[in-house]
């Protein structure tokens, strides 16, 4: 896999994941690119389109369009459950995610990718290996009272 | 401002955020991060130390401000910092900024590897899978270089924790796809191969992904893994769907294991062991089977993953391809899944159908579902559903069905998304080319091309109709009239009037008969269409209006006045106007016999070789003679075996009228009719315009009459018009090997070596040049137990060459035993530069055959150099005072040979110039220095030549004081590197 991008109807980019080096003014061709691409599909089109050399993959979960570009080799409907998969933690985490969750704390999106795919290869498929990881981290960090004390700015 | 859910809270970021997005404009936003910005940099700037939390905080708040799309440029110490916090989330938040936001401050880097290493070592699984994700998340070199060692200890050591151990095998991948050189086999890679038994199947997972890019790169090394990977396979294949609790998805056992096993077993032809073959045909087996089975969800996730690792196992078969019970089973899958009411399985079908289309076991097979692919190409809403079938059938034609498809293809053209026209039309000419049994269906169907998508045609596909016209003769009348019909249509595509004007102005005569398309009227109609059309176009077509000249003396003086006329003879574009006024002065001057001469209807262009064979020998290299014998063996086994061409090849044979000795232009005879009838459509489109990029150049220079001055243009008609091949001076030596060219290349750059060598003689050479004169002694070895006799060689100098070498030969003797060698002296002189070398025959009996062969003498114009060095403040001075555009000449080319520094500045010595060191300010670049020698003058040349290692790629300009010098040069020099 390339890259994983995360966006709206409108086109508002929400996550943006690359497994390969880009410089910064590739990475925003393809992220413009690769959004008309897919928000010009009609509804019920296929899955999958060809962009360039990539196979792009998406899927839509309310309001929010989920998106790989994908290597020859990669199989597409496995990436349709990746996204799946990852919709699934996300909605485990939060408690019924909505796009206002992934904005309002972005981090913790980035941080459960990682926690199952790297560089662009999944690591691990289980549900609750993630799961547990994610809430091991969680313990390790402070109490509430702490940081409510503290100045906003 | 909705609640934070869980965890660490940071009120400030949760405000700011809320605050941007109430902004109700671009500038009120940009108000908003400015002030935030200033805010955070004056408290990072402050006296006052921040706590953790508040570096935390701002730096996340950068974080958001950079994801939106602004830039930060500071901010990336205190992320720093952040790493060497003991506290999780801060180090975390620091990661992430690191990882998106990486920068190759090297300060930064070293500082940032530090804080890696030093939570790589802190035994912390937590923190050690953190560093392990911003390595794999950065991945740059700078970070291999640090970690490339390390990253195997921990994936392999003993005591190392499951989840640590999934990261590091991951992030080994990484590290091996941006510097492979960096990360080192060892000891290690056996043990990451036995990572494939692991209980955990997660690490399992993870580490299929390191083995199976590394057993692309090492495939011995690592071929215990199919093995391994099969038994893993089959245990989770035929487990049922509980067993494997976390790893099951929706009642599918472990699918992101089995479809990284099967694109693993991929990497390997199948199994030998018989056995591990036996299991695994056992497991492709019970995934075709269960594809049958009732679905155990309506869950699309279910059948989703189901249906992956379905097209997983299908790619292997198809990869395998030996297996026809197999294939078959895939192809009728699939054929299922063509008519499946999920867009994305069908559109999944017909790719993979593409590739099972070019096994010969199942090409057959695919071929049946012709109907239900066209109907897709008809009826599917979603235009990359189209473009797959479209594909599809392109993959599946031959020869019995490519009417049907060709047909189906142009009337999908009339309504297709402009997207894929042009893919389109390159397809259709490909097929319509590769499979015309009659040519004037292929006529016809690129017409018919030019008609419905004339701006898709590229220059390539009328290039080629073109050709095939003029190289067969029988279509000749038919194309003339077909075109003519054509242009009759009031609106017809700027192409469409440059094949006609082609075919017209060649071929015209051969309609000219019917009244209907009289010679004025084929003129008239031909020049209605020339104010509309661009200038190129009206070029052809003035020369086009001469060829008729010659063809219908009755059209001269219509003609001539069109010529005459100021919008051509005064026309501002300079090609236009210099065509006016040549073609008319040349028709007003030359004699009949002298314009036909000229204005000579085209010679056929020469047999070209199958593109794709051409390519192989180029692979192939040193091997090319018997990928030659191949191409031979194959020529006669299809003529004998009289195959589907057969009627073809006997028209053509019978029509003794066809000049060349094979019309079959097209290569269709080196392409096997069915089982490489569809190599992917990729190398195919490539192909042709390989092909057509090489011809176009030709053909158009063919087609134009010099263009110089008219005076050159009638010399050239009148004297040299039979001007001969250097091969047909004359009769009975035979003409020079193909291989010849290459033969003398190899010279270039040294004056020893064997020139020639084949089953009965080698022929070695010793020369040595010194000043305009060389001397060249040539060892002719008889290699057979037999004696050669009537042995004679001859050397000659064919045309121009005559006047600018010298050469003298001591005549051998006619007898050479079995075994033994003879020597021949050869003096040269140079008279003046020159371009072609001279001819050697050799000719003698061996057993009662007689042997004839001609090959090029090395000599090159380059022997003639004398080096001069020079300083490199003379150098520029001189190369400063040759640059006159036809003084210098340069080429582009892609490294033949390994770019070794060494190698070249051989090479270059050999040339025989002086290896200038330390003038060109790049130390990459080399340049010469160099005077030619002849009798009549001196030559001096500059050289220089600019390798670009990461193109592979050569730059090489040449400015000497005599334009053909450098051209020759530059030809000769391309060849070397």
């Amino acid at each position: 896999m390339r890259f994983l991008l995360l966006f709206s109807r409108q086109g508002k980019l929400r996550l943006q994941k690359w497994f390969t080096a880009l410089s910064d003014r590739d990475k925003k061709k393809i992220i413009r690119d690769v959004t008309q691409a897919v928000l010009a599909r009609p509804p019920k089109a296929c899955n999958v389109l060809q962009w360039r050399d990539l196979k792009i993959v998406y899927r839509r979960y309310a309001s929010l369009y989920f998106c790989c570009g994908l290597e020859e080799e990669d199989n597409e409907l496995l990436t349709l459950e990746l996204l799946h998969r990852y919709v699934e933690l996300l909605d485990q985490y939060f408690g019924n995610v909505c796009e206002l969750d992934l904005i309002f704390n972005f981090e913790k999106a980035y941080f459960i990718l990682d926690e199952f795919v790297i560089g662009g290869e999944v690591q691990e498929t289980s549900k609750v290996s993630v799961a547990k990881s994610m809430e091991e981290a969680d313990s390790l960090q402070e109490t509430m009272e702490e940081y409510i004390n503290k100045p906003t700015y | 401002m909705p609640a934070v859910s869980k965890g660490d809270g940071m009120r400030g970021l949760a405000v700011f955020i809320s605050d941007i997005r109430n902004c109700k404009s671009k500038e009120a936003e940009i108000k908003r991060i400015n002030k935030e910005l200033a805010n955070i940099r004056s408290k990072f700037k402050g006296d006052k130390a921040l706590d953790g939390y508040s570096k935390k905080k701002y730096v996340c708040k950068l974080l958001f401000i950079f994801l939106l799309g602004h830039d930060i440029d500071f901010g990336h110490m205190e992320a720093v910092n952040l790493l060497s916090s003991n506290k999780y989330t801060e180090k975390q938040i620091g990661y992430l900024f690191i990882s998106v936001l990486v920068n190759s401050n090297s300060e930064l880097i070293r500082l940032i590897n530090n804080a890696i290493k030093n939570d790589l070592s802190s035994r912390n699984p937590t923190f050690m899978c953190l560093a392990l994700h911003c390595i794999a998340n950065v991945g740059s070199r700078e970070m291999a270089e640090a970690f490339a060692g390390e990253i195997p200890r921990i994936l392999v050591a003993g005591d190392t924790m499951d989840s640590v151990k999934q990261s590091a095998a991951l992030c080994l991948l990484r590290l091996y796809k941006t510097s492979p050189d960096l990360v080192l086999m060892g000891e290690w890679t056996s043990r990451v191969v036995h990572l494939l038994n692991d209980q955990h199947m997660g690490v399992v997972t993870a580490a299929i992904s390191l083995i199976t890019c590394l057993s692309q790169k090492n495939p011995d090394e690592f071929k215990t893994c199919v093995s391994l990977a099969v038994s893993r396979l089959s245990r989770i294949v035929s487990s049922a769907s509980t067993d494997l609790q976390d790893y099951t998805y929706y009642f599918v056992p472990a699918p992101w294991l089995s479809c990284k096993l099967l694109r693993l077993l991929q990497c390997y032809p199948p199994p030998e062991d018989g056995a591990v073959k036996g299991r695994l045909v056992e497991c492709l087996e019970t995934i075709l089977n269960k594809a049958q089975e009732p679905p155990k969800s309506k869950k699309v996730q279910h059948s989703n993953a189901k249906n992956a690792i379905l097209f997983e196992a299908i790619s292997l078969i198809i990869h395998y391809d030996s297996e026809p019970n197999l294939l078959v089973r895939a192809c009728n899958q699939l054929g299922q899944f063509l008519q499946h009411r999920e867009t994305n399985l069908r559109y999944l079908a017909l790719e993979s159908m593409c590739t099972l289309a070019s096994s010969e076991f199942s090409h057959e097979a695919v071929k049946t579902h012709i109907e239900t692919v066209i109907n897709a190409l008809k009826t599917e809403r979603d235009v990359s559903v189209r473009q797959r079938a479209a594909d599809l059938l392109y993959a599946m034609c031959d020869r019995s069905n490519a009417k049907q498809i060709v047909a189906e293809m142009l009337s999908y053209l009339e309504t297709a998304d402009y997207s894929i026209r042009e893919e389109m039309v390159l397809k259709v000419a490909i097929l319509a080319e590769k499979y015309a049994v009659d040519y004037s269906w292929y006529v016809d169907t690129i017409l018919n091309l030019i008609r419905i998508a004339g701006d898709y045609v590229s220059e390539e596909v009328w290039y080629r109709v073109i050709q095939i016209v003029i190289n067969r003769d029988d279509v000749q009348g038919y194309a003339a009239k077909t075109v003519f019909e054509a242009l009759q249509a009031p609106a017809c595509h700027e192409n469409m009037v440059k094949v006609g004007g082609y075919i017209l102005g060649e071929f015209g005569n051969l309609i000219a008969g019917d009244p209907r398309s009289s010679p004025l009227v084929q003129f008239n109609l031909l020049h209605s269409k020339f104010h509309l059309c661009s200038v190129p176009t009206r070029a052809l077509l003035l020369s086009a209006y001469i060829k008729f000249i010659n063809l219908f003396p009755e059209t001269k003086s219509t003609i001539q006045e069109v010529l005459r006329s100021d919008s051509q003879i005064r026309n501002s574009d300079v090609e236009l106007q210099q065509r006016a006024v040549e073609y008319l002065k040349l028709s007003s001057i030359a004699s009949t016999d002298v314009l036909a001469t000229v204005l000579e209807e085209m010679p056929p262009f020469p047999e070209r070789e199958s593109s794709i064979l051409a390519k192989l020998k180029k692979k192939k290299g040193p091997g090319a003679v018997s990928v030659n014998e191949l191409e031979e063996g194959k020529r006669e086994g299809e003529l004998n075996g009289g195959g589907e061409r057969g009627d073809n090849s006997g028209i053509s044979a019978s029509n003794a009228s066809t000049p060349s000795p094979s019309a079959d232009l097209l290569g269709l005879r080196t392409v096997p009719p069915v089982s490489a009838a569809a190599p992917s459509a990729g190398s195919l489109l490539v192909d042709v315009f390989s092909e057509a990029g090489v011809n176009d150049d030709g053909f158009l220079r063919d087609m134009e009459p010099p263009t110089e001055s008219s005076d050159s243009l009638l010399a050239e008609g009148s004297g040299d018009s039979d001007s001969a091949p250097p091969s047909a001076v004359s009769e009975d030596p035979a003409p020079p090997l193909p291989e010849s060219n290459e033969l003398l290349n190899k010279f270039v750059c040294k004056n020893n070596g064997v020139l020639f060598e084949n089953q009965l003689l080698q022929i070695g050479i010793k020369s040595e040049y010194r000043q305009n004169l060389g001397r060249m002694y040539l060892f002719y070895g008889n290699k057979t137990s037999v004696q050669f006799v009537t042995f004679t060689t001859t050397v000659t100098c064919p045309g121009e060459l005559q006047s600018q070498l010298n050469v003298q030969t001591k005549i051998v003797e006619p007898l050479i035993e079995g075994g033994a060698q003879v020597q021949q002296v050869i003096n040269i002189e140079c008279l003046t530069d020159f371009l072609d070398a001279p001819l050697l025959n050799i000719k003698f009996r061996y057993g009662g055959a007689l042997q004839n062969l001609t090959l090029k003498l090395p000599v090159t114009i380059n022997k003639f150099f004398q080096p001069t060095e020079m300083a490199s403040h003379d150098f520029f001075q001189r190369w400063k005072q040759l640059s006159q555009p036809q003084q210098e000449a340069q080429k582009i080319f892609k490294a033949n040979h390994a770019m070794d520094t060494e190698v070249l500045k051989a090479k270059l010595l050999g040339l025989g110039m002086a290896l200038l060191e330390n003038v060109d300010p790049n130390p990459e670049n080399f340049v010469c220095a160099g005077v030619i020698q002849t009798k009549a003058q001196q030559v001096g040349s500059l050289l220089r030549l600019e390798p670009n290692a990461q193109a592979q790629m050569y730059r090489l300009t040449l400015r000497s004081s005599k334009d053909t010098v450098s051209q020759r040069l530059c030809e000769l020099l391309a060849e070397q590197f």
